[in-house]
């Protein structure tokens, strides 16, 4: 723990309860635009356990993010909910097992060819749905109701009400958020930290460096899902769009823009990404620009690369980790 | 007659499709091998070329002398990217690389967005080619895409001729052995890198100004290619010219048929194969040592 852990929690603490708060003052629309901030924060707190954590730079985790939405669509039927207990347990499954799949193949490859072969498959992906009926064709599936949090005839609290999403994504930001603290601070997480640091020195140490990789992405790939499912269940869709590779550079962008490496970071990246794209959007201020907002963010990703490695929560700690040796 | 004249046709598409590629993968692995640069990039220089060639094909009138202009223009722009940004991210993570090319290619599509706009737009065959070679009654070939296959081959052999025979060749591949040897020795890197990375933007320029009189011009042309590239390097082993062209022409011929005799699954035949490569090869086929 650094020394500025006492204060972070104290931030953390603020934080959360001005989450807890907002659908008090906020309208729907920012209930809305916060409620995908948080679900995004999971995705690219997932992103960070790759990247940020065990140095490995992944540019297709978007697949497990349009999997776990893909499944959510396909498993729903089409006019009535179904139990979010057998959804989402499904959708997850299905990302373990997909990253179990194409893990024990990608993480044969280092570096460069990791990075470009996580993008092959991640696209290869996106054409199973882009290109095939199952899911629609580049249409996509529409998912008429939001999943049910009960069984049968009961229902514990009603997801079509976008404050009851609010919350329900609330808690599983705070519950992933501290999952993964513990799985940090624990054996495995500091094994992780040492691989990124020096794989060589901890596979002659004899750690199994492959099956602890294998673990982190898997893991890595069922929360990215878990994002997936929630952000699906939110807009009522799927297309093959969420899992294309500017989803995943996406993503990327969020996890260094915060400070990769630390998981406040990512979500710092998430909420500064959104509000900077709603932003850029926005045609009263940035006029006929705004339609090419695209042209705005990319030369802020290319002044990120070049002047802020350490991302945003780089320039309030004064912590000297390289983050760049991965 | 005609199922072989069809399954020959499928094998020159095959070929032809197969040698752009090399093109646009020969820079891209000649960048990561000797330069250590992820560049994500590579595929808007291709969607460049076809947009230069089709605004300078109707300024000239001429796609020969598009070719050139685009050519000259392309280097240039090589050049200034690479002084100006590239440059200054040789010794960073590859992270940064990813980051730096990522918003590269935003900043390109909506540049190509605000100059051409967004609709498709189409680039007419030199008439000197403009016909086709009939092959039995109803199949015939047209000669245009045998003249990009001949063009591919050509600088395929140049690039050959460049890299084995001459003295920038040489330094070349010093320069993909032993950085900071080659460094030591007196050559000036620097240089060296700015020229490959030129050459790199040129040859995936040029791949676009050949295709887009076959395959129009359109918006995010570039990210298809990109990524079948990237399957190309990894296929090849990264740095290998060599492998870049078999695994392009390999490629090139497995999407060409799958399309015709596997449709439902055509989009994922290249990486199915990439899979199988990776199982027993995961540095590739052509592995620089």
């Amino acid at each position: 723990m650094h020394p500025h852990s006492r204060t972070l929690g104290v931030v953390l603490l603020l934080a959360l309860a001005a989450l807890a708060l907002f659908p008090l003052v906020g309208g729907t629309f920012y209930v809305q635009l916060i409620t995908k901030v948080m679900i995004l924060a999971i995705f690219a707190m997932s992103l960070d356990l790759l990247v940020g954590y065990t140095g490995l730079v992944s540019l297709g985790h978007a697949a497990f993010f349009g999997l776990a939405g893909y499944a959510l669509a396909l498993l729903q039927p089409k006019y009535e909910p179904m139990s979010i207990f057998i959804t989402l347990p499904a959708a997850l499954a299905l990302c373990a097992v997909f990253a179990l799949l194409t893990g024990a193949l990608v993480l044969r490859t280092r570096g460069i060819y990791f990075i470009m072969v996580t993008l092959a498959f991640a696209q290869m992906v996106y054409f199973v749905f882009h290109d095939t009926a199952l899911g629609g064709g580049s249409d996509g599936l529409y998912i008429n109701n939001k999943p049910l949090v009960g069984w049968g005839e009961l229902t514990l609290f009603d997801l079509e009400n976008r404050t009851s999403f609010y919350y329900l994504v609330l808690v599983l930001l705070v519950a992933v958020y501290l999952l993964l603290r513990r799985v940090l601070a624990s054996n495995f997480g500091h094994a992780l930290q040492g691989i990124r640091v020096n794989e060589h020195r901890m596979r002659a140490i004899g750690f199994p460096v492959m099956r602890y990789q294998l673990g982190v992405y898997v893991l890595a790939g069922v929360l990215a899902g878990l994002s997936g499912y929630l952000s699906a269940a939110q807009f009522g869709f799927v297309n093959p769009e969420i899992i294309s590779w500017h989803q995943s550079g996406a993503v990327l962008m969020m996890v260094i823009l915060g400070g990769m490496g630390t998981l406040s970071g990512s979500m710092v990246g998430a909420f500064v990404f959104v509000l900077l794209e709603e932003f850029f959007k926005d045609d009263t201020v940035f006029g006929a620009v705004a339609k090419h907002w695209q042209l705005l963010m990319g030369l802020i990703i290319v002044a990120v690369a070049c002047f802020l490695p350490r991302g945003l929560i780089g320039l309030l700690t004064r912590r000297k980790r390289d983050a760049g040796d991965a | 007659m005609d199922s072989v004249a069809s399954i020959l046709i499928q094998v020159l598409n095959g070929l032809q499709y197969g040698l752009l590629l090399f093109l646009v993968a020969s820079g891209l692995t000649l960048i990561f091998g000797i330069m250590g640069v992820i560049n994500l990039a590579h595929g808007s220089f291709y969607m460049i070329g076809a947009y230069l060639a089709f605004s300078l094909t109707s300024a000239f009138g001429n796609l020969f002398l598009a070719l050139i202009a685009g050519i000259v223009l392309s280097v240039l722009l090589g050049l200034l990217l690479e002084r100006l940004l590239i440059r200054h991210f040789y010794h960073r993570d590859h992270l940064y690389q990813v980051l730096l090319t990522y918003g590269l290619i935003l900043i390109f599509e909506q540049l190509r967005s605000l100059l051409w706009g967004d609709d498709v737009q189409g680039v007419k065959v030199p008439e000197l080619f403009n016909h086709s070679i009939p092959l039995t009654e109803t199949l015939s070939y047209p000669v245009y895409r045998l003249v990009i296959s001949a063009v591919c081959i050509a600088v395929a052999l140049g690039l050959h001729g460049l890299i084995r025979h001459t003295r920038l060749g040489m330094m070349i591949r010093a320069g993909a052995h032993n950085r900071e040897m080659t460094e030591a020795m007196g050559i000036n890197i620097r240089l060296l890198f700015a020229l490959v990375f030129s050459l790199g933007v040129a040859l995936a320029a040029l791949a676009g100004m050949l295709a887009a009189p076959v395959s129009s011009v359109y918006p995010n042309m570039g990210s298809q290619v990109l990524i079948i590239c990237f399957v190309v390097v990894v296929i090849g082993g990264i740095g290998s010219v060599k492998g870049a062209l078999v695994a392009a022409l390999l490629i090139g011929l497995a999407d060409t048929f799958g399309q015709v005799y596997l449709p439902q699954i055509s989009g994922m035949v290249v990486y199915l194969l990439m899979a199988l490569v990776l199982i027993f090869r995961p540095e590739g086929l052509f592995k620089k040592t």
